[in-house]
Formats: C-alpha cells, structure tokens, sequence
C-alpha cells in the first residue's frame, strides 16, 4: 500500500526554468483570467444566458497541469470547467461563442458555458453533474492502454466532487487496471455554499489515495511552479506504466459559485485577503520579476495580447448568429 | 438456416463484431471467468483474452461511465448490466453522459456502445432482479432501444447495435437465453428502428415485444385463432424509435389494438404506442385500444404471489372477445 501523501514542493530555481515555458505560464494564466473577467462583466450586463461559474483564483492548477499535457492526452472537466479548456489549447473565439449560445460555438450552441468540449484538442468535454467526469476520464484511459498509446487521461475535480460515490468507482477501477489516469483535485474550500470542513471526513483528500494504493500528492495549488513540478513528478510515473495518482492543489474559489451567488455564506475580507495575499498570477509575476526570469515589458506585451485574444473572441461572439431553430432536432442521432 | 439458443446467437454476434474490429471490446460483471451468469459469454475469452473480454469490479457507475469514456476516445465497448435492475445504479451515466454527450456538444463526438442488459421475469428473483424497464429509457432522447424476442433478432440486433454510431440499450430477456429458434446462416443485420410481422391477421393488431411476445402473445394468438379471432402480432424489436408506419399499416387492416408487456402497465411503453395510434390513426379504430402490462407492485417473490402477478393469457382474451 502507498504512504500518507507527499507534500510536495517546488525545487527548479525559477532562473533555472525555460523562458518560453514561463511565458507560456503567463500567458495560459492571464489568458484565463482576462477570459473570466469578461465573462462575468457581460454575464451580469445580460449578454450570457446560464449558468456560468468562473475559474478565477484557480489559474495555476490548469496551467501547471497542461503544460505537461500534449494534445493527444485527454482531459474530462468540470462545470467551471473554461480554464482547463483554454489551458488545454482551445480556440477562444469558439469557446465564447458557445457561451453566448451562438451557432458558431464549439456545440453550436447546444451547450453553453457547462458543454464545451474540443475532441480535437482532447478536452473531452466540461461536465454540468459534479463529479461525473471521472468514470469518463477512466475509460479514456482503459481506451489508451487497450491500444498501447502514449496518452494519459486527466480528470479535474473540486473538493465537493470528491464526495461522489463515482469518485470511490473511478479510482478503484484506474488502480485495479493500473490506468493512465491522474486525478486533480482543485481543493476550493468550498462545495457550492459549503464549508469544505463541514462536509468532508478527512483533512486532505489526497489522504484518500492511500484507500487505493495509489500515490497521493498535496501541492500548493495557487503556485504554478509548485504544480506544474508535481504533475510532471506524477505524469511521468503515469506515462511508465505505473497507474494512477492523486494530486489535491490547495486553492480557493474567488468567486461565488456562480455569476450572481450572493455569497452569504462567507464574507467580503475573507476573499478579499486571498485575492490580495495569495493570488497565483501576483505570486507568479513576483517570483520572475525576483528570479529575473522576465521583464516587466515581457508580462505587460502578453497581457495585452490576452486581452486581445479575449476582445476577440467577444466580437466573434457577438457577431456570430444564434442557432436556427431548426437546428434543435440536429446531432440527436447519427 | 441453423436452430441455434438465444445466448449462442448472441455469442455469434459478438465473436463476429470482435473478430472484425479490433476496437470492440466488452466488459462488465462475472463475464471471463463465469462467462456471464446466462453463459451468453462463455466462449468469448479463450477467442479474445481478457483484455478484450473484462472482468470489472462490482462497479456499474465505472462500467458504464468507463464505456461512454472509452467510445469518446475511439473504442466500440460493449457493457454488460448482469441485470438490468442494476441499470439504476448508475442512473447518471446513462441518462446524463451516455445519452446526451453527442448532443449537447454539437455533434462533436458520437459514443458508440452498447448497454446489454438482461431483464424481466425468470425463477422467482424478486423485486430487484425481474424487472422490465424499457419505459425509463425510451423516454430519453439520445437513446437507441431494442429487445429482441428469438434467437435470429436476437443476432441481428446485436450486430446492428455494435455497429451503430448511437448509444443503444440491448434488453435480453433472461428467460430467452435458453430458447431455440433458426437464424440464418452467414452474416445478416437485423435493421434498428424497423418492426416484424410475426403472424398475419385481420381481426385485431397486438403490439409486443421480447419473451412477453413468445410466451404469453403466442399463446393468446392460438387461443383467439380457436375463438375465431384472427390476430396480426407484431413484433416491435426495437421500442426507440418506434417504428409506427409498421402499426399503422396493421391497424388500418385491423381496425383494433392490443398491446401487451411484461413491464409495469402504468407509464409503460404500451402508453406511446396507443397514444400513437390514438394521435395518428383514431380514425382507424372500431374499439377502444387494449393495454396489458404488470400490476402497479414490485415484482413479488412467493410463487403465487409471482404468478398473480404475470401476465394471463385468459385475460387478455377475454379482453379482445370484448372488443368485438
């Protein structure tokens, strides 16, 4: 049986990193940031219909993760699932698109903000039943191995999912068939309106690991350095034929759990403490600016090119027509 | 043609479709090492091997979770229900990710897999091991579903299902495994969504489908003949989509319907077929439409509280004597 989970840690000094890996993370990281803001901002001036729950304060888990993922690895994701779609390669003019419910959106329309999938990038698509995604994940995985590829097949999930009977289903199947599967828990604090504490047995999931004989890992999730080492730690193992682990980032959900929650259930200085002191892109600015990685002209040229990107795609959205209505018996059936 | 069981055509079925795509695969309960509690897989892992012919974990949320998975990533999995009252275990799946992934992405991906799922009633098991439940999953849109009733649809079935880029929910009535009937030498499909004439008449059209329509339909068809009643049986096979052309026709010869089905009268299928003909063919009928289907209880265990419970033959006759 594997031990108590590791703590991991960051080891490769930041100077020792890759610039175009850095700026990637910059990128990646501030694209989705840039892409969340807007959403809310036209979710609440009436523009999106929906539901929309916003990644905001989680953009290190996607970045760290993807940047260790090609597109031929697969991904299951979540209802707040639009950083690991952008972090995993999709086009965001098709992504905003689908959530302004227009015909040109990745499921023309039919989804909306909790549907995107991009098979082409192997995102195979955001989940709107929490926790349903890891039974898919596994079988992509079952899918990888029976064929003899080189793919590994990631699931995200938050710290409310990991209540889900499914949870118990796809870990002992990924472990019993030693899959290529890592699981991702994007440990929030909050499940809905839920205090993680209130709701949850053990103090770390990644405890849970152990009840699978698989390993566990528990990284700072609002450090894009600190996951981004472990998932390649944990990748490459799943890569050599070694099963499944279990990664839990520590992080926390900035915004309520949807555009509109009046969030009653905890206060404005709470959130705004961790936005000020523990905010993954500040924390990552400070460190390459310190370490010199890169300069203050390299971040301020990608983060207008993300809002950029992100105006972009606003205006394709918004130009897009919205479905025929025609169109609701199509895709039904083949 | 060749008199084969119901569990052997399916096994042709299967040994077919995995011999000439190697993305076919099957898993579930107990199927490798038992061959599957009907022995409707007993030959299939010395052909194929384990990889290909899975033993899971007693885990119906993962099997069929791990199925829609495995097609969105290019396989053609087969997944074995053992009994199809586990089907409710992992009612999201099913409902939420099996049948609407294709949908509600746009198109993007299809999942082609297949649900095998034994139902009904067979040696007294009970409420949680008897039950017909095709009604739950005709009512959702995305779904495929078929029901064969002898051992040559029972083939055909299987293939066109395999084949299929849908979702499809294969219902195989426990109590057929066993039964004997010719299927046709070489291979052949049996088409979804296309209904049989199983006997001609003129008098009444009685709707049914898998053992409800060899057992109980038979028997009422034989009794009725000897009442001089001329009964048209069709055979439904697949329950989504229907295929109303094909009961249309007959009720316009007919002008009566009766349908019959092991499942649960209330909210049973029974229900679309009438309101079918109710909606398209009102016109058509001299008598009111006849439903049987199962009391409104669980399935009971004791002997006779289980043969209360199935359906009579004598009651369904009495019923259509009434029509005229």
């Amino acid at each position: 049986m594997c031990a108590l989970p590791v703590k991991f840690e960051p080891s490769i000094p930041v100077a020792q990193y890759d610039k175009e890996l850095l700026k990637k993370f910059y990128r990646v990281m501030v694209t989705i940031r840039t892409f969340e803001e807007t959403v809310e901002s036209h979710f609440l001036a009436g523009d999106i219909p929906g539901f929309v729950h916003l990644y905001i304060g989680e953009e290190a888990i996607a970045t760290g993760v993807m940047s260790n993922l090609t597109s031929a690895d697969y991904i299951e994701s979540t209802h707040r699932g639009h950083g690991h779609t952008i972090a995993k390669g999709a086009d965001l003019k098709r992504m905003m698109a689908e959530i302004f419910g227009r015909s040109t959106g990745y499921c023309k329309g039919k989804g909306g903000s909790m549907h995107i999938a991009d098979f082409s990038a192997g995102m195979l698509g955001a989940n709107g039943i929490v926790g349903g995604g890891y039974t898919l994940a596994v079988g992509a995985a079952l899918a990888a191995k029976m064929r003899g590829e080189d793919r590994v097949s990631t699931v995200f999930f938050g710290d409310g999912a990991s209540n889900r009977g499914t949870f118990h289903e796809a870990l002992n199947m990924a472990a019993v068939w030693k899959l290529p599967a890592f699981f991702v828990c994007e440990m929030n604090q909050w499940a809905s309106t839920t205090p993680y504490r209130t709701a949850t047995s053990v103090e770390d999931i990644a405890d849970r690991a152990q009840g699978y004989g698989i390993p566990g890992y528990i990284v700072d999730g609002n450090d894009v350095f600190a996951v981004y080492e472990c998932a390649q730690t944990a990748i490459a193992d799943i890569r050599s034929g070694k099963g499944p682990a279990l990664m839990e980032c520590k992080t926390y959900r900035i915004k309520g759990h949807f555009v509109g929650d009046p969030e009653k259930y905890r206060t404005k200085e709470e959130v705004q403490k961790v936005y000020d002191e523990n905010n993954p892109i500040d924390r990552f600015v400070a460190k390459v600016l310190e370490a010199k990685a890169l300069t203050r002209a390299d971040l301020d040229t990608i983060k207008a090119e993300a809002r950029s990107a992100v105006d972009e795609a606003v205006e394709f959205a918004q130009s897009s027509p919205e479905p025929d209505p025609a169109a609701l018996y199509e895709d039904l059936y083949v | 043609m060749r008199t084969i069981t119901f569990s052997q055509a399916t096994q042709e079925a299967m040994i077919e479709e995995m011999e000439r795509d190697p993305s076919v695969f099957v898993m579930g309960e107990d199927i490798a090492r038992q061959g599957g509690i009907f022995g409707q897989f007993k030959e299939l892992p010395g052909r194929f091997g384990t990889d290909r012919v899975r033993d899971t974990p007693i885990t119906e949320t993962a099997i069929v979770g791990a199925a829609v998975g495995a097609a969105l990533a290019g396989m053609r999995p087969v997944a074995d229900m053992h009994f199809a009252d586990f089907m409710l275990v992992c009612g999201d799946e099913i409902f939420n990710q099996m049948a609407k992934v294709h949908y509600m992405f746009g198109g993007q991906k299809t999942v082609p897999m297949v649900l095998r799922a034994p139902d009904g009633l067979t040696n007294q098991a009970a409420a949680q091991h008897s039950q017909s439940m095709e009604g739950f999953f005709c009512h959702i849109p995305g779904l495929k579903v078929v029901a064969p009733s002898n051992p040559a649809d029972a083939k055909g079935l299987l293939k066109s299902a395999i084949r299929d880029d849908n979702p499809v929910i294969y219902f195989e009535h426990k109590a057929l495994f066993g039964t004997k009937g010719e299927v046709p030498d070489g291979e052949y499909f049996t088409p979804i969504g296309k209904a049989a004439v199983v006997d001609e008449g003129k008098d009444v059209t009685m709707v049914s489908w898998s053992n409800c329509l060899r057992t109980v339909c038979q028997t009422v068809v034989k009794m009725a003949a000897a009442e001089g009643i001329s009964i048209e049986l069709i055979d439904l096979r697949t329950l989504s989509p229907i295929d109303d052309v094909t009961i249309l026709e007959s009720v316009t010869k007919t002008s009566r319907l009766c349908i019959v089905h092991e499942a649960v009268e209330q909210g049973g299928l029974g229900g679309e077929v009438a309101a079918i003909v109710a909606e398209k063919g009102i016109d058509l009928l001299d008598a009111p439409i006849l439903r049987f289907g199962a009391p409104f209880t669980p399935v009971p265990f004791a002997r006779p509280l289980e043969q209360a419970y199935r359906l009579s033959p004598e009651k369904i006759l009495d019923g259509l004597k009434g029509l005229f």
